[in-house]
């Protein structure tokens, strides 16, 4: 930063202005406002105004009240104003703590909800970001889900193992089959080049119509049923209750955890993890340096496709074990991806973002429910954020922070080039 | 995003250690030839059907009756699969003397499948050919215009994975405003500027601020989705006799040409919307192959440096065909509410812009080729709908999954070599 370079020392041209100290607190305001971290928070607050923006704008409420904005504008101001409030405050309700409850038990369990919601958008969002990480674009969460709930749950619901034992077979089985789907993507990225975003599109619908022929009339198919629905999954596999039955959290958030721990240690402290970044980082030079890129590339997606796989199996033994329909990712694969964009591809940055997004999914059937607001303004949220934190120069603009490495504002009067050629 | 790189190079194939004047020959074709063979043999002879296959050929309201074919099922199922193995004979014999197997060698053998497959599912039932290919050309059609704005973009070097997004943003302003002024036009027209409204966020955020083109296309899809979806259930689900009966366009038949036998009644009986794509395939394809702004375009996407050192204005070239790619990707939104279905439903679109983006690169980056990508797209979904009326022999499920399997073995190059622009996904920094 030219700030602590201190006065410059060249005095060929004595109009140059010196440029003053600033104090500690103003280099103090600086790091804090240039930095990433007030990025994502300003994102976040921009997002949430544009979405009560959308939510004022086509209220009942205030669509009466403006039409006597000129006798009475105050109506329409509070309108507004009960209108996005109660919005927002019906999904904080929904997702962290709900005040009308009498107990602290039954006042939490918002939060337990949201935690729930969190966990596959974790897990999915770590398969997603460990891809970005190598360079490459897994948007194949939909299909690795399905997969790997299509191998798991059939383990879960078919095969009779002991307590526990059977709980860890059918994981194993999810986890390898949301590897092999990724791993065909790996696979084919190495021998072919075809590129990662076409083909986990295209495997997702692939997947996506051999599980419903498997539930309609393969293997994973209610016997009896015309429903296309898996049967429900053993008890023996199922994950227990963290906290008891009264609340949906289970062992899964265990997973979430571990898997972030996991990939924490893949990423930054194992052998392969450092040939993954230097993959992600420039190809050709980790070529030049004696890695594998096609081998990186198929690992990268084992792993990346096993994770995902994991936040699949996690639906099918936690959150829905009365069996699975081939909506089972519900959209989990897609938002992934946000989460790992809004984390920044560092696991615990995943964790964040996941525990945030599951707190906009639980809020957000909440808010539908008690204020009317449809759900997919939390859509409109949740793209705004990974929008704004993408383009970091867009925030900056909007609330005129300073740019990383520019110089602060003079103290002197700028004398600009006009004036100086005079 | 500085975590993503952008488009990934992949290694180039092992070939840099031969001698540079040996002619390398790819044995791809030859291969999935044979596979395909092999599939056919099994399915037509080894477990052909007994029967008649009757493929209805007229409609009744033709100038011109054809009889229909009654074709032996079996019988045709043989000639049609030795036909194929003497193609893929041929494809062997012409790659070890060298050769390429010639695209449109590839095509017949494509064509030939298709008729020995459909023979072999129709066997006792009737097929009726124009209404398999007139519904084929209607699902086709927002394929065939997302794909070709997917090209331009694509060809002026912006990865446009927002095509899904284009289309939903086109289909819910046209159901809209055709709805309140009750002229499908106006409809079209305001479909093109909801397409171009979401270009400009894709083109503002990765020409001005660099963010990863991908990126971007994927989180405007989602933004797009909210926005409908939220507008949708908010405003216009309550109001929907006022906001959402949007007057779809007549059908016009033109004179002549709409009673040549079979394809007549496909492809000049339709909409306004149809007739404008048959212009636009044309004049995309004369414009960015014949016209100078087609050349200005293509160099910006294949080597920006260049194209900005004889003065051409990468960022604003690119900023300005990549709205114009959100305007006929409109289009072909507004056909979903204006054209076919009638009324504006929630995610309506279902995943047609990533197949058209599929068509793109299975067409390789070229308009006609991907049009005609499209079309298979929409013929292969409208098969399933045929064959489920008359009872499959294949689940559905096959034969949905069949456009997306066919779109990987694209990719992976088993259909011809595919590259894409060069500089496609890669943000122009001036230094």
């Amino acid at each position: 930063m030219s700030a602590t370079q201190g006065p410059p020392t060249a005095t060929g041209t004595p109009a140059t202005p010196v440029p003053e100290q600033p104090s500690r607190w103003n280099q103090a305001f600086r790091e804090i406002t240039t930095g990433n971290a007030i990025i994502s928070v300003l994102a976040v607050v921009l997002a949430l105004f544009v979405g009560g923006i959308m939510i004022a704008f086509t209220n009942d409420g205030v669509q009466e009240a403006a039409g006597y904005f000129f006798s009475r504008p105050g109506d329409l101001l509070r309108e507004v104003w009960y209108s996005v409030s109660g919005a927002y405050s019906a999904l904080f309700q929904g997702s962290v703590y709900n005040f009308r409850r009498d107990s602290f038990a039954a006042g939490i369990k918002p939060l337990t909800e949201t935690l729930t919601f969190a966990t596959p958008l974790i897990m999915a969002g770590l398969g997603v970001a460990l891809g970005f990480r190598v360079g490459m674009f897994n948007i194949g969460g939909r299909g690795q889900m399905l997969i790997a709930a299509a191998l798991g749950g059939w383990v879960g619901f078919a095969v009779d193992l002991p307590y526990g034992l059977h709980m860890v077979a059918a994981l194993v089985a999810g986890v390898l089959g949301g590897a092999l789907w990724g791993g065909i993507v790996g696979l084919l990225k190495a021998r072919t080049g075809a590129h990662e975003v076409i083909t986990t599109i295209m495997l997702n619908y692939v997947a996506f119509y051999l599980v419903s022929y498997l539930l309609r009339e393969g293997f994973l198919k209610t016997p009896g049923s015309n429903n296309p629905k898996s049967p429900a999954t053993k008890v023996t596999a199922v994950f227990p209750d963290l906290l008891g039955p009264t609340y949906t959290l289970h062992f899964g958030f265990i997973l979430a955890i571990a898997a972030t721990i996991f990939t924490w240690w893949l990423l930054s402290r194992s052998n392969l993890g450092f040939q993954f970044r230097a993959v992600g980082l420039n190809p050709h030079a980790a070529r030049v340096a004696g890695i594998s890129v096609k081998r990186i590339y198929v690992y990268a997606m084992l792993f990346s496709g096993g994770l995902i796989g994991l936040a699949g199996i996690n639906q099918v033994l936690g959150t829905t074990t009365s069996g699975f329909g081939a909506g089972l990712d519900s959209g989990i694969g897609f938002d992934a991806i946000t989460v790992a964009l809004l984390g920044r591809s560092k696991p615990w940055g995943v964790f964040a973002a996941g525990i945030l997004f599951g707190a906009f999914k639980a809020g957000g059937f909440s808010m539908q429910a008690a204020e009317g607001v449809p759900i997919d303004i939390v859509l409109v949220v949740q793209s705004l954020i990974v929008l704004f934190i993408a383009a970091p120069p867009l925030v900056r603009a909007i609330f005129r922070l300073p740019a990383p490495g520019s110089a602060p504002r003079r103290a002197l009067p700028n004398v600009t080039q006009e004036v100086a050629a005079k | 995003m500085s975590t993503v790189a952008p488009a990934v190079q992949p290694a180039s194939p092992a070939a840099d250690h031969r001698p540079e004047f040996e002619v390398v020959t790819s044995w791809k074709a030859p291969i999935a030839l044979g596979i395909f063979t092999v599939v056919a043999f099994l399915l037509f002879v080894a477990f052909g059907r007994e029967g008649i296959s009757t493929l209805r050929l007229s409609t009744s309201s033709d100038l011109i009756q054809l009889p229909d074919l009654e074709l032996p099922t079996l019988v045709t199922g043989i000639v049609i699969s030795v036909l194929l193995l003497l193609i893929t004979g041929v494809s062997v014999w012409m790659v070890r003397s060298k050769r390429r197997v010639p695209i449109w060698l590839i095509s017949v053998f494509a064509v030939l499948f298709l008729i020995g497959f459909l023979v072999w599912a129709a066997a006792g039932e009737t097929i009726p050919v124009p209404g398999l290919l007139f519904g084929s050309l209607s699902l086709a059609v927002p394929l065939i215009f997302g794909a070709l704005g997917g090209v331009i973009s694509e060809r002026v070097g912006v990865v446009n994975i927002a095509i899904e997004g284009q289309l939903l943003a086109g289909a819910f302003t046209s159901a809209m405003v055709a709805s309140l002024t009750n002229q499908p036009l106006l409809g079209l027209v305001a479909a093109m500027f909801a397409g171009v409204l979401v270009s400009m966020v894709l083109a503002s955020f990765s020409i001005k601020y660099f963010v990863d083109q991908v990126i971007v296309g994927v989180v405007l899809n989602v933004l797009v989705i909210g926005v409908t979806g939220f507008l949708y259930s908010q405003v216009m689900a309550p109001n929907a006799e006022l906001l959402n009966q949007p007057p779809r366009f007549e059908r016009i038949n033109i004179p002549l040409l709409s009673e040549i036998p079979i394809i007549g009644p496909v492809l000049f009986r339709q909409t306004l919307i149809v007739y404008i794509m048959y212009v636009a395939v044309a004049v995309v394809y004369y414009g960015l192959f014949h016209t100078r702004w087609g050349l200005r375009l293509r160099s910006v996407g294949e080597h920006p440096q260049a194209a900005d050192t004889v003065g051409i204005n990468v960022a604003r070239t690119r900023f300005w065909n990549v709205s114009l790619a959100g305007a006929i990707v409109g289009l072909g939104g507004a056909y979903f509410t204006l054209g076919s279905v009638g009324a504006f439903g929630k995610e309506m679109t279902a995943g047609a812009g990533f197949i058209a983006l599929a068509a793109v690169i299975f067409g390789r980056w070229d308009p006609i080729r991907a049009t005609l990508a499209a079309l298979l797209f929409g013929f292969a979904s409208n098969l399933q709908n045929v064959l489920s009326v008359i009872g499959s022999p294949v689940p559905s499920e096959f034969m949905l999954m069949l456009p997306y399997v066919i779109t990987i073995a694209a990719v992976a190059g088993f259909v011809g070599t595919s590259r894409g622009p060069a500089a496609s996904g890669k943000p122009y920094i001036k230094s």
